[in-house]
């Protein structure tokens, strides 16, 4: 037969789909990274004075930290004086609709497939849209108001609600955490703020999509959510980046509080430009993601599916420090190319009868490297902790790899952690009997990656899981033939 | 329908097929018997476009086009059928969107919209009586865990989902109850039709008792050394091989 060239090798090699840049007149600080440049942002973000200080402290103690090396990626050395920490779009006037949004802006998310005004009218879906650092249009915000939800961007916050930003800001993430929460913390832009009053079951999903698109600026965003008691939150962020030749940084945090009774459900899809196939350019994707669950019978669910940048450092956290408290993480990681992520989860059990779930799935295609790390912990105070955790992988072709490192501390005996961990391959056979029932190659590796990751899918909310799948499904299109 | 020249293959450098030549016209039930490892399933690859199946010389003809030139899911989409002797496992694909993707491919190939959920799920309501097979088998991942028997019968209801021109079964008897190889049986006569033909591989007698072949061939050492009617596999069941292979010259 003629076809001799692997089937699997070609269904995951196609170029990345969202790379264009937008030509949008833009507001930027120049290269680097000093005081002075974190009194500038500062300044033009019109930030009251408790704010800049607490940027300048993260920055002096950023200086004294060295970059961690423990993960199982590798990265040229990231030169921080080489990026831009400040770019907004400049927008022509203050705006009041979503009509006044510039068109090329509106027309990029088009392309993204997000067309705000139509997720506006169909979905139901509050989008606050963070293009570079400030965030352009917030949609549904005067309906959320009416039953006391707060939803904006997190510069919005720090002018309009200080007190809450002020008491929650850092609360979970120190700005002494890592060194790109220190960094993050002295030099954050833009991001969300959510907050839910006690009692109240947000209607709506409530949904941001990042967009990385000056080219050299690093993306910095902070997002904090804070569910009061017996609340309840579901919120859904999704990132894209145009394509780029230089690796660009984003180093985000994200902090989750959910007080007694509350639950919060934080989804991701992350398609960040992934680098070529040679592992040229893509971004540097290092977050710290942390959640607690302060009251007793809280529950913090982490969804996210991971299939872009070149580099993904990030292990979405629940300290489980209420009784009876729930932390769940559900995962899809998909590597293809050159890309290496390094990701999981932390759970750490404090209160009693807390429990915790990980289901991770890893999809490693082409030479890249894909990493489950994960870490459950449970206190002497932990009485009757439960974790389960499963960690699958599946691998297309032989040039990659997954590796899985699971670490349990555990410091009480009533407390129970179990793990299990598969490795599983796509095998000729399985390919020829879906040929033979007329799915082509790329379709059948699209099938069965679907099926595998089916269970992480299921966890995001359904518009979604569609686009969810879509995404696994370009992501891997050209990785069989 | 399939026409079938002088086709000899490799396997990894060795020839198993050495020169078959078969005539299945339409409306036509042909069988295939033969000792293991004859070359019966090596066949029924290379018509399915197997790629580890190299064929070195000859040429087959499906519904007047060159087979040898298609894809394996082309074949499939111009309603070639392989019911498998060992079917595999695909864990996490559930049975009913493996076949409900199998189904709107082939249409997408004819240039057919795409069924929605409530046709299909009709048209596999209708076809699971046929086969009398469990929704609950299909709604567990295709064939992992499934006992040898209802992977057999998973794979007569793809048939009847499917409805193929030719459908090609390796030794689909083989491992049924009694009740079973009825079902089967009677699966493939309602799937039979002036304009479809099929081709089954066996070792028993018993099938051919329900489905009636026009005609038997036996395979012997990559070659058909023998053709005749359905009496023909009588005469195998009561006499064996030996009679046949007695004198054939296994190096010419
Ligand atoms: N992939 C393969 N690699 C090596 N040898 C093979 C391969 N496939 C088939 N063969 C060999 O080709 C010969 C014919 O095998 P085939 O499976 O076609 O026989 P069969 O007639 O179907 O037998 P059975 O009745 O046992 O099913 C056997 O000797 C077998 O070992
Ligand atoms: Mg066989």
């Amino acid at each position: 037969m003629k076809e001799n060239q692997d089937p699997l090798e070609q269904a995951v090699s196609n170029d990345y789909k969202y790379g264009f840049v937008t030509d949008i007149d833009t507001d930027t600080i120049a290269k680097g990274l000093n005081e002075d440049v974190i009194r500038l942002i500062s300044h033009k973000k019109n930030e009251p004075e408790w704010m800049l200080e607490w940027r300048l402290k993260a920055y002096a103690y950023w200086l004294t930290m060295v970059e961690p090396e423990w993960a199982n990626i590798k990265y040229p050395t990231i030169d921080y004086q080489d990026i831009i920490y400040y770019a907004a779009p400049k927008p022509k006037k203050q705006l009041n609709s979503l009509d006044e949004v510039d068109p090329e802006l509106l027309s990029t998310f088009e392309k993204l497939g997000i067309s705000l005004s139509e997720q506006k009218r169909l979905s139901g879906v509050a989008v606050d849209v963070v293009m570079d650092s400030v965030s352009i249009a917030t949609s549904f915000k005067e309906q959320l108001a009416e039953i006391g939800v707060i939803f904006c961007s997190i510069s919005e916050a720090i002018q309009l609600h200080p007190e809450l930003v002020k008491k929650h800001l850092g609360s979970i993430v120190p700005m002494t955490d890592n060194y790109f929460a220190a960094l993050n913390s002295a030099v954050f832009t833009d991001g969300s703020f959510c907050y839910i009053p006690k009692g109240v079951r947000c209607p709506m999903e409530l949904s941001t999509y990042f967009r990385i698109n000056t080219e050299n600026a690093g993306q910095f965003e902070r997002t904090l959510i804070v569910a009061e008691d017996e609340s309840y939150v579901s919120y859904l962020e999704g990132c894209t980046a145009p394509m780029r030749d230089e690796n660009q940084l984003h180093a985000a945090v994200v902090e989750l509080i959910a007080m007694e009774k509350a639950e919060i459900k934080y989804s991701t899809v992350q398609n960040w430009y992934p680098g070529d196939k040679e592992g040229k350019g893509g971004i540097y994707n290092f977050v710290t993601k942390r959640g607690i669950c302060k009251g007793d019978h809280s529950k913090i669910s982490w969804t996210q599916v991971e299939t872009g940048s070149a580099i993904t450092w990030k292990y979405p956290s629940v300290i489980l420090k209420g009784d009876y408290s729930i932390g769940e993480f559900y995962s899809v990681a998909f590597t293809n190319n050159h890309q290496q992520a390094d990701t999981g989860t932390k759970m750490t059990h404090l209160g009693k009868n807390t429990r915790s779930r990980i289901v991770a799935k890893g999809i490693s295609a082409g030479h890249s490297q894909n990493s489950y790390r994960g870490l459950v912990r449970a206190s002497k105070q932990a009485i009757n902790a439960r974790n389960y955790s499963q960690c699958d992988s599946l691998l297309l072709g032989d040039k990659c790899g997954a590796h899985t490192f699971p670490y349990i501390e555990v410091k009480n005996k009533t407390a129970i952690v179990e793990h299990e961990a598969t490795t599983s391959k796509i095998g000729e056979d399985q390919l020829f009997y879906c040929r033979q029932r007329g799915i082509d190659p790329e379709a059948a590796v699209a099938l069965i990656v679907n099926g595998f990751a089916k269970e992480v899918m299921n966890q995001l909310p359904m518009e979604f899981a569609i686009e969810a799948q879509k995404l696994l499904t370009i992501s891997m299109e050209g990785s069989v033939g | 329908m399939l026409s079938i020249k002088n086709i000899h293959a490799n396997v990894e450098g060795k020839e198993i097929l050495k020169g078959i030549n078969l005539e299945i016209k339409a409306g036509e039930v042909h069988a295939i018997m033969g000792p293991n490892g004859s070359g019966k399933s090596t066949l029924a690859s290379v018509l399915a476009g197997r790629e580890q199946y190299e064929v070195t010389a000859g040429e087959v003809s499906f519904l007047d086009k060159n087979l040898l030139e298609l894809s394996p899911e082309d074949r499939a989409r111009e309603g070639l059928f392989l019911a498998f002797q060992y079917p595999v496992e695909i864990p996490g694909v559930s049975t009913t969107n493996f076949i409900k993707a199998a189904v709107n491919e082939k249409r997408k190939y004819h240039g057919l919209e795409p069924l929605d959920s409530v046709s299909f799920l009709k048209i596999m309501k209708e076809k699971m009586k046929l086969v009398e097979i469990d929704q609950s088998l299909l709604s567990r991942s295709i064939n992992e865990g499934f006992s040898g028997g209802e992977k057999k019968r998973n794979e007569i209801f793809q048939m009847a989902m499917l409805e193929p021109k030719l459908a090609i079964l390796d030794e689909t008897d083989s491992g049924l109850d009694i009740d079973a190889l009825r079902i089967v049986a009677n699966g493939i006569n309602k799937l039979h039709s002036p304009e479809r033909a099929v081709l089954v591989i066996t070792h028993y007698q018993r099938l051919l008792d329900y489905i009636q072949p026009d005609y038997v061939h036996v395979l012997y050492n990559g070659r058909i050394v023998k053709s005749g009617t359905k009496e023909l596999a009588l005469e195998l069941e009561e006499k064996g091989y030996d009679f046949i292979t007695e004198g054939v010259d296994l190096n010419a």
